[in-house]
This record gives C-alpha cells, sequence and structure tokens, in this order.
C-alpha cells in the first residue's frame, strides 16, 4: 500500500472515530443536564422562563463540544493538511 | 441551483468576480445581501413612526422585535438595558436573518463561513472590554483579571480567548453542518426527507441566533456585573455596621 492511500484511509477512519467518541459525552451530557432542568421546571413551573434560558446557554456549552469533534472530522475529509501536501507533490 | 458545492467547506472558495487583489467571494456578496435587507426593511418602517393608536404594521413589527430583545436583555442586567440593544439585537437580528433566508433556493448563509462568525465572536470580544470599562473604570475592568489572586491571570485570559473561539465554531459548525447533511440526504433520499431536514435547520438556525445573543450578552454583563456586586457588598457592610 503507498503512503497516499495510507493517509486517506487514516483520515476516512480517524473522521468517523472522531464523531463517534466525540457525541458520547455530549450526548450524556445533554440528556443529564435535561433531566435536571425538566424536574426543576416540574417543581418550579414559575421560574420556567429564567430554568429555560440558563438550559438553553448550557446545553450551547456541552454541545459545542461536538461541534469541535465535527469541524475536526470535516477538516480531515475536505480540507485536510497532508493530503493537499500529497496533491501538491503529485503535480 | 448549487453554488457551494459538497466537496468546499466554505463559501469563501466559491470566487464570483476578482479584479486584480480584490476579490468578490459569495460570503461578502450574500453579507452585503442581509445587511441590504435589514437596512431597507428597517427604512421602510421608521419612514413614518407614530405614537398614536393607528400605527403601521412594520412599526407594530419592530416594536415587538425589540420589545422581545429588551426583555431578554433586561433579565440579564439590572441597569442599562437600552446600552445594549443595538450590539445584541443587531447580532440577533443578523444571524437570524441569515439563518432563515437559507429556505430561498440560490442563498447561501453567510454564517456558514468561518470569517463570518470570526468577525461577529471578535466584535463581541471588543465589546466586553468596553462595556467594562465604560461602566468600572478601567482599574476596576482590570482587577477582576487578578482575581481572586495573580496567579489566576493567565487563565482569564484564556478564558476570553477560548469563549471567544467556542462562539465561532459552534454557530459555524451548526450552519455549515446543516448544510453538509442537507446535501448528503438530497444525493441519498432526494424525495421527501431533505424538507423536514429544512425545517428543522430553521429552529437550529433561530435558535443558534438567540444562543449566540444571549451567550455575547451573558459575557457582557459578567464583566459589567462584577463590579455592581461589589458595590452592594460595600453597602450592605455600611449599613450593618451601626446595628
Amino acid at each position: 500500500m503507498d503512503s497516499v492511500s495510507i493517509v486517506a484511509m487514516a483520515s476516512i477512519f480517524a473522521a468517523g472515530l472522531t464523531m463517534a467518541i466525540g457525541s458520547i459525552g455530549p450526548a450524556l451530557g445533554m440528556g443529564r443536564s435535561i433531566q435536571q432542568a425538566l424536574a426543576a421546571i416540574a417543581q418550579q413551573p414559575d421560574e420556567r422562563n429564567s430554568l429555560t434560558r440558563t438550559l438553553f446557554v448550557g446545553l450551547a456549552m456541552i454541545e459545542s463540544i461536538a461541534i469541535y469533534c465535527f469541524v475536526i472530522s470535516m477538516i480531515v475529509i475536505f480540507a485536510n493538511p497532508f493530503w493537499g501536501h500529497f496533491v501538491k507533490a503529485g503535480r | 441551483m448549487e453554488i457551494v458545492s459538497l466537496n468546499q467547506i466554505s463559501p469563501d472558495q466559491v470566487i464570483i468576480w476578482s479584479w486584480g487583489f480584490i476579490t468578490l467571494n459569495v460570503t461578502i456578496l450574500y453579507t452585503w445581501l442581509v445587511m441590504a435587507i435589514l437596512v431597507f426593511i428597517s427604512w421602510l418602517a421608521t419612514r413614518n413612526l407614530s405614537s398614536e393608536i393607528n400605527v403601521s404594521r412594520w412599526q407594530h413589527f419592530l416594536e415587538v422585535v425589540i420589545s422581545v430583545v429588551r426583555g431578554e436583555i433586561s433579565e440579564m442586567t439590572k441597569k442599562g438595558t437600552d446600552n445594549y440593544i443595538p450590539l445584541i439585537g443587531t447580532l440577533f437580528l443578523f444571524i437570524c436573518t441569515s439563518n432563515v433566508l437559507v429556505i430561498v433556493p440560490g442563498f447561501v448563509a453567510p454564517t456558514s463561513s468561518i470569517t463570518t462568525t470570526a468577525s461577529l465572536a471578535l466584535c463581541v470580544f471588543i465589546a466586553v472590554p468596553y462595556y467594562g470599562i465604560s461602566s468600572n473604570g478601567l482599574f476596576h475592568y482590570l482587577k477582576e483579571y487578578f482575581q481572586p489572586n495573580f496567579i489566576f491571570f493567565p487563565f482569564h485570559v484564556m478564558g476570553e480567548l477560548a469563549r471567544t473561539l467556542a462562539l465561532t465554531v459552534r454557530l459555524f459548525g451548526n450552519i455549515m453542518s446543516h448544510e453538509k447533511v442537507i446535501g448528503i440526504l438530497l444525493s441519498v433520499t432526494p424525495l421527501l426527507f431533505p424538507i423536514i431536514m429544512q425545517a428543522l435547520g430553521l429552529l437550529i438556525g433561530v435558535i443558534q441566533a438567540y444562543i449566540f445573543a444571549i451567550l455575547s450578552m451573558v459575557y457582557i454583563a459578567s464583566a459589567v456585573s462584577a463590579e455592581e456586586e461589589h458595590h452592594v457588598h460595600i453597602e450592605v457592610k455600611k449599613e450593618g455596621s451601626p446595628a
């Protein structure tokens, strides 16, 4: 196997693994936070507005971890610097 | 009509027109379009404002928008709500408009390019010390970086930079991922399923605009209100000391 196909194979494999492993943690975290927020809203429906706003802000914070993983896997697939090096060297 | 193809990660790579070193890419073009729409609607709505009972429909619309933004901001800060409306409201309206207009065929959301989101996050990055200094003074603003003691200075600086990066990548990642998902779905199940994802994308776009505005307000409020709590603390001590 030549080095170009090793780079291509490793890139695709790494992109899949990045999404797979990287979305486990945020999924569990978002589940826990929504569970707690629902319990809090059920106990105190009057505080619904501030609870919802805080929940959204927290969800955005948690979600950004998954978004980092997604952006990295997108970079690995679409804008891979090592792949670009090989394409440039091949010309 | 496909402007940004599936293997291009950013609409910056699509250049429409270039003259010498000046290039006009899709991001700049659609940013100008969104700006023109916002300015035109604002001009149309504020052309004949009135405080009578009969106000025009556009004025009703803008008043609803402004009152919602003001209500959200006033729950974050104790005072000076109207200082923040120009910045936060503009951020929300710009991001919301460019995310919602995605349903128009041929429109590429300028927020799906990392340069747009980075410049929006830079505005927030500059606005935080601006509002902090203008409300508390330079010394008290800088003192917050050395709380609780001077060892924490690098961590505060890193936190500022990291949250700017997080603002950038969150908006960019959400909008760009949505476009890519729809592009992939169009090639797999082209008939009905992409429509459902488009509807979901509208929801995601509005929520992301809300989150961007709310988070920038939280950052500004944390720079402004740290000193207010200090004042309140001192006042409580003064009142409590005679008793």
